[in-house]
């Protein structure tokens, strides 16, 4: 009989065995056992038609996007220990970031990658749609999947507002101008003025859709607070639960699509 | 050479040219969907995109912070627009032969192991998303401008590059159109998408010929309207949100004399010689007939059309009143935009005293 090798060896280690409870994925049994065992891996189906496999079929854009919402979400968190979201402090937070942290990409890697992110979603409907996958069973996943779209793009824009630069708070302005005009909603809005009683003006710029979402008439420092608590909590969570959803239903609708 | 690009760039031209060169491609997509014509184009916009780059005015707005996304959001789109007509050129053909599309082929039929097929897979697009990221973070820094200046407006201010779309649509269309309705629908209009297309075919594989109106209809939208309008929005428009061609500096003096006209204003004062009315929805009453004429009255006009009689035969009525209106709203972008350029057309509804401008 050979040698054993190192990795045979490593393999026979109780530390080893204690983790992974399987032998080499060499044979039927124990591919099935690495991906039914591992919490990530057994999100996928033991065996899957090969179509959907090749990269030419996916684009593997779904999985992308997730690889880079993991990626937003590590490096995210590295900058919130950086960074405090206050008129005071925000610019000069992200200054020393800059400046003073070493090894300090992680803002880079966070902005382009949410810019990334914007990309390889839309380019993932993109290919869903080319390949027919909105199609029955997957009608209710592609609903899912374009609110995932809309929260993408608004944990973009909520982040974009917390360098607190020049760029940052007139690109907000300008957006969220929009909201005003929202009808009934926005004071500037068609439908506004109908919401009025005598002189009591039900929807003005003290109280519209635009005040709820800056929590003020204009880009201040309560909107910067709404916009990190949005963008670094509520928003991502929502889009964590969704994901879940979103890969649930991949297995359940029949894995990916395929020709009938 | 340069002066000619400026002038085709601006959307009075540039728009319609882009509209054809869409219609075109997509008509003989067969021909662009081989690697031939790939090969050809590559070839020739690689040495047009470095002779752009020589120039000082189009570096400076390619480099401009947060333009880079762009760039390379237009390299991946047209990458993978040319990368699915391939593949729906080669299924269509197949299909056409009898053999029907590859993903059906018994060799792709088969099951596979998810260990290590799969995860091979997903383990490459890892490391090479990583790589990317990481390379991408290391050559640019992110952009930091002034610290912010609630009292000092750049101009122009400009949304993020994603939402440039809707911030050009204001050069049509009203805030509350541009910035609230029509992007609700586009998301309303996303989520109808399965439940209108009723066409069971082309579920699963690449195919344009099995279901041509599902596809023209989208991409005609993504393209045209959407990533087209976020091109313009992001490289042509300079200070006060004036068109500047590519090649042309950013000069804040630039002055478009433009003076536009709102179809009520044409009605009473220029064809029928008079004062406008006092009564609003007098005033406006031709636009109002017009917008309700084309919302209501043509989608059963169409319906009585060979296009309309087979959309409702296949897939019935209520489904095809929701397509039909959401496409014509969809379509009322592009006919606004050329209102605009032929008859410096503000607006159809003007009620300025209600914030309701069509
Ligand atoms: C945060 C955003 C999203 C993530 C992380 C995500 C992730 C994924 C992943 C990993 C898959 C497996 C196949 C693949 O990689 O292509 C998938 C499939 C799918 N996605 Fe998404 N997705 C997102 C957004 C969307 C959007 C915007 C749509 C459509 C509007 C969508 C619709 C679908 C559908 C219908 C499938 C099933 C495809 C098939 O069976 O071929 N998803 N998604």
């Amino acid at each position: 009989m050979a040698e054993k090798g190192l990795a045979d060896k490593v393999r026979e280690t109780q530390i080893w065995k204690s983790i992974f409870r399987h032998g080499p994925p060499d044979n039927a049994r124990n591919r099935a056992a690495v991906v039914a065992g591992n919490v990530f891996l057994h999100l996928h189906p033991i065996k899957l038609k090969k179509s959907g496999v090749k990269l030419g079929y996916t684009w593997c854009m779904g999985g992308l996007t997730f690889f880079i919402f993991l990626a937003l979400t590590v490096t995210g968190v590295l900058l919130m220990f950086y960074y405090r979201p206050t008129a005071e402090y925000a610019f000069n937070d992200i200054i020393a970031l800059r400046e003073h942290v070493p090894l300090g990409i992680m803002r880079e890697i966070h902005r382009w990658g949410a810019h990334a992110m914007v990309i390889t979603v839309w380019l993932h409907m993109f290919r869903v749609f080319m390949t027919g996958s909105y199609k029955p069973p997957r009608e209710f996943n592609w609903g899912v999947g374009v609110i995932l779209l809309v929260l993408t793009l608004l944990l973009s824009f909520t982040g974009y507002l917390l360098p607190w630069d020049q760029l940052a708070i007139w690109a907000i302005a300008v957006g969220s101008n929009m909201a005003k005009a929202t009808p009934f909603l926005g004071h500037g809005g068609p439908g506004a003025m109908l919401a009025q009683i005598g002189d009591f003006v039900m929807v003005s710029d003290k109280n519209d859709v635009r005040f709820q979402l800056l929590a003020g008439r204009f880009v201040g420092e309560p909107a910067l607070l709404r916009f990190y608590i949005l963008h670094c909590v509520f928003i991502p969570l929502v889009v964590g639960v969704l994901i879940a959803v979103h890969f649930w239903r991949v297995r359940k609708d029949g894995g990916i699509s395929a020709p009938l | 050479m340069k002066e000619l690009i400026n002038w085709v760039a601006d959307p009075i031209r540039s728009f319609p040219i882009f509209s054809i060169l869409f219609f075109i491609v997509m008509k003989y997509y067969r021909i662009v969907g081989t690697k031939k014509f790939a090969w050809i184009f590559t070839a020739i916009a690689i040495p047009a995109f470095f002779w752009f780059m020589s120039d000082p005015n189009f570096f400076l707005i390619i480099t401009f912070p947060d333009n880079i996304p762009i760039s390379i959001l237009i390299v991946s789109i047209l990458f993978f627009t040319w990368f699915t007509l391939h593949k729906c050129a080669i299924n269509d053909q197949r299909i056409e032969d009898g053999l029907g599309p590859v993903e059906a082929l018994p060799e792709n039929r088969e099951k596979v192991w998810c260990w290590p097929n799969l995860v091979y897979t997903e383990l490459f697009t890892i490391i090479a998303g990583t790589v990317f990221l990481i390379v991408w973070a290391i050559i640019f820094k992110a952009p930091l401008e002034e610290p912010a200046n609630p009292t000092w407006a750049p101009n122009p201010a400009k949304a993020p590059w994603y939402f440039l779309g809707l911030q050009e649509m204001l050069v049509y269309f009203d805030p509350w159109m541009a910035g609230v309705v029509l992007p609700g629908l586009v998301v309303v209009g996303l989520i109808a998408i399965p439940y209108i297309d009723t066409n069971p075919k082309g579920n699963g594989y690449f195919t344009f010929k099995e279901r041509p109106i599902a596809i023209w209809g989208f991409m005609f939208g993504w393209l045209v309207l959407w990533i087209y309008l976020i091109i313009v929005g992001t490289f042509l428009r300079g200070p006060n949100w004036t068109f500047y061609g590519p090649f042309e500096y950013w000069d804040f003096h630039k002055v478009v004399a433009e003076y536009n006209v709102n179809l009520s204003e044409f009605l009473w004062v220029k064809w029928l010689n008079t004062s406008m009315p006092a009564n609003l929805i007098m005033r406006e009453m031709l636009g109002i007939i017009i917008t309700a004429l084309y919302v209501f009255v043509l989608p059963p006009l169409i319906a009585a059309s060979d296009f309309g009689k087979k959309i409702i035969e296949k897939s019935g009525q209520i489904r095809y009143y929701i397509f039909i209106t959401l496409l014509l709203i969809m379509m009322s972008l592009p006919i606004k935009m050329v209102l605009r350029w032929l008859f410096s057309l503000k607006y159809i509804v003007a009620l300025p005293e209600w914030e309701l401008n069509l």
